[in-house]
């Protein structure tokens, strides 16, 4: 048998031609950062940008119980990252994927650099992060909520890392791409940034972009992240105080 | 998830949360019949067709529901299907590792599962379309984030309200084609709130909804499943010690009045 769907409202909030609500090329959507939300892990956070909402949870420095991931000079930071099954619109069966399983390399790698692994031999610091709603942008969001439950965690950093995506959709080249401008855009470019130095801890990219485009993708999706930053310090702030 | 590293308890707390325990006091300052703050959300994930967040203290559950068409089983050709997953996530609790569903995250989705279906929280008579052939399969995601205690009855509290909070598309069949009509939503049929109620065996006593530390301190759990009309649904005996048939009685009718004061709760 034959299922048709109708629903006309299937791109709610999100037009195809021109960006939703109106957003300039180069405007972020809406979020808000919490930091300390869970009461168990040694920190956390909460974020919402756009439809997505993600949490984000640390634990340690901790006794790392598998011996042979066991570093004698310093500590390993490990990420998972999961997409809860009903955060997407078709139920996504639990456990991880390839996708997810990618993520939480490219996730742990970003987040590496920051942190001083060195003071915590023999140790584990571990990162989960957990999508309950997706609507493009999860791996920035995740990497973003991250670093701010690392901070909460007390965890000694260099930097809190930030991640932003830009790419291509409709032609022109945007900001934090929303699930729709992802699906039907031409490239997606996100990066993770440790924002008082600049450098670049991720970057992946899909899709199709000139040179010229990419220079100009890239320095969109820098200064998406050093919005984001700033957000990151105040739900610290908020947290602890200044 | 799999539970890892057992987790060793002190003595000394052991025997200070027991003696308090027998001196009528308790560790936060509750009395034996009292729940911690409860605090219940709905419609908090717009992509899934119901949900619900739940907080019994500390402990915080996420829960999902999302509907899909299916075959149903050939035992029940005219009835829709319920599905009840639970994910303990390694974010809940320093001991929780990830990795498929281990005996106690079973267990969770097999209480609560047996309270909302035995309860007959959803008319699953309704949710069949095409005899045999088409039913709604509404699959039920518990995303535990914070475990502090209490897993079972946050669990059904939660899971009762995503439920009551789902939508479903209208459906209808032309010349053989079943169309879901998402302009035309309608609620999830729901027949009754069955709630649970838990209780811990400390020094001798029944105390509900026990907190962590009271859980890794109890010798016995039991946990009582109650109808909107006051009948039992669901039980489910825990831990390492008996329960005599006074502790039992008494556990019964304390869950119906204390699942008729968390009934106020649902939306």
């Amino acid at each position: 048998m034959i299922i048709i769907i109708t629903n006309t409202n299937l791109n709610s909030g999100t037009e195809t031609s021109g960006r939703a609500n109106n957003r300039a090329f180069d405007e972020l959507r809406n979020m808000k950062i919490e930091a300390g939300v869970l009461e168990r892990a040694d920190g956390s956070a909460y974020l919402e940008i756009g439809g997505n909402k993600v949490l984000a949870a640390v634990y340690g420095p901790r006794e790392l119980f598998v011996r042979r991931l066991m570093q004698p000079n310093k500590a390993v930071l490990r990420c998972k990252y999961n997409m809860a099954p009903f955060s997407v619109d078709d139920r996504k069966r639990p456990g991880p994927d390839r996708r997810s399983v990618e993520i939480s390399k490219i996730a742990s790698e970003a987040l590496t650099p920051a942190v001083f692994l060195e003071k915590f031999p023999r140790s584990t610091i571990d990162v989960f992060i957990e999508v309950l709603e997706a609507e493009g942008g999860t791996r920035c969001a995740g990497i973003t909520a991250a670093s701010v439950a690392l901070a909460d965690a007390g965890i000694p950093m260099r930097d809190m890392v930030v991640a932003c995506a830009a790419g291509k959709s409709d032609g022109k080249v945007v900001l934090d791409l929303s699930e729709i401008e992802d699906k039907e855009g031409e490239a997606d470019l996100p990066i993770a940034i440790m924002p008082r130095t600049g450098e670049i801890t991720l970057l992946q990219m899909d899709g199709h972009l000139t040179e010229e485009e990419f220079e100009q993708a890239l320095d969109l999706a820098i200064n998406g992240c050093k919005i984001i930053s700033e957000e990151q310090k105040k739900a610290i702030k908020n947290r602890y105080g200044d | 998830m799999v539970i890892n590293m057992v987790h060793i308890v002190p003595e000394i707390i052991k025997e200070s949360v027991t003696n308090l325990v027998k001196n009528g006091e308790r560790t936060d300052g509750r009395a034996f019949d009292e729940y911690r703050e409860i605090s219940l959300e709905t419609g908090v994930i717009e992509k899934a067709e119901g949900s619900a967040r739940v907080k019994i203290g500390n402990t915080q559950i996420v829960i999902g529901a999302k509907p899909q068409i299916g075959a149903p089983f050939s035992d029940t050709p005219n009835v829709g299907v319920l599905m009840t997953n639970t994910e303990l996530l390694p974010m809940a609790a320093p001991n929780f590792e990830s990795g498929p569903p281990d005996e106690n995250s079973v267990e969770l989705s097999r209480v609560t599962d047996r309270c909302i279906r035995e309860g007959k929280v959803v008319d699953l008579d309704k949710l069949c379309i095409v005899p045999g052939e088409k039913v709604w399969m509404v699959f039920l995601d518990l995303h535990v984030v914070d475990y502090d205690g209490n897993l079972m009855d946050a669990a059904v509290l939660g899971s009762v309200a995503a439920l009551m909070n789902t939508k479903l598309p209208t459906t209808k069949i032309e010349d053989d084609e079943l169309i879901l009509d998402y302009d035309n939503m309608i609620p999830l049929p729901i027949n009754d709130t069955a709630l649970m109620s838990t209780f811990a065996k400390i020094g001798g006593e029944m105390i509900i909804d026990p907190s962590l530390e009271e859980e890794e301190v109890m010798v016995a759990r039991l946990s009582v499943g109650i109808t909107g009309d006051g009948s039992i649904c669901a039980m489910q005996k825990g831990g390492e010690q008996p329960l005599n048939k006074e502790e039992i009685l008494k556990a019964v009718s304390l869950a119906k009045i204390k699942t008729a004061e968390l009934r106020k709760l649902l939306p």
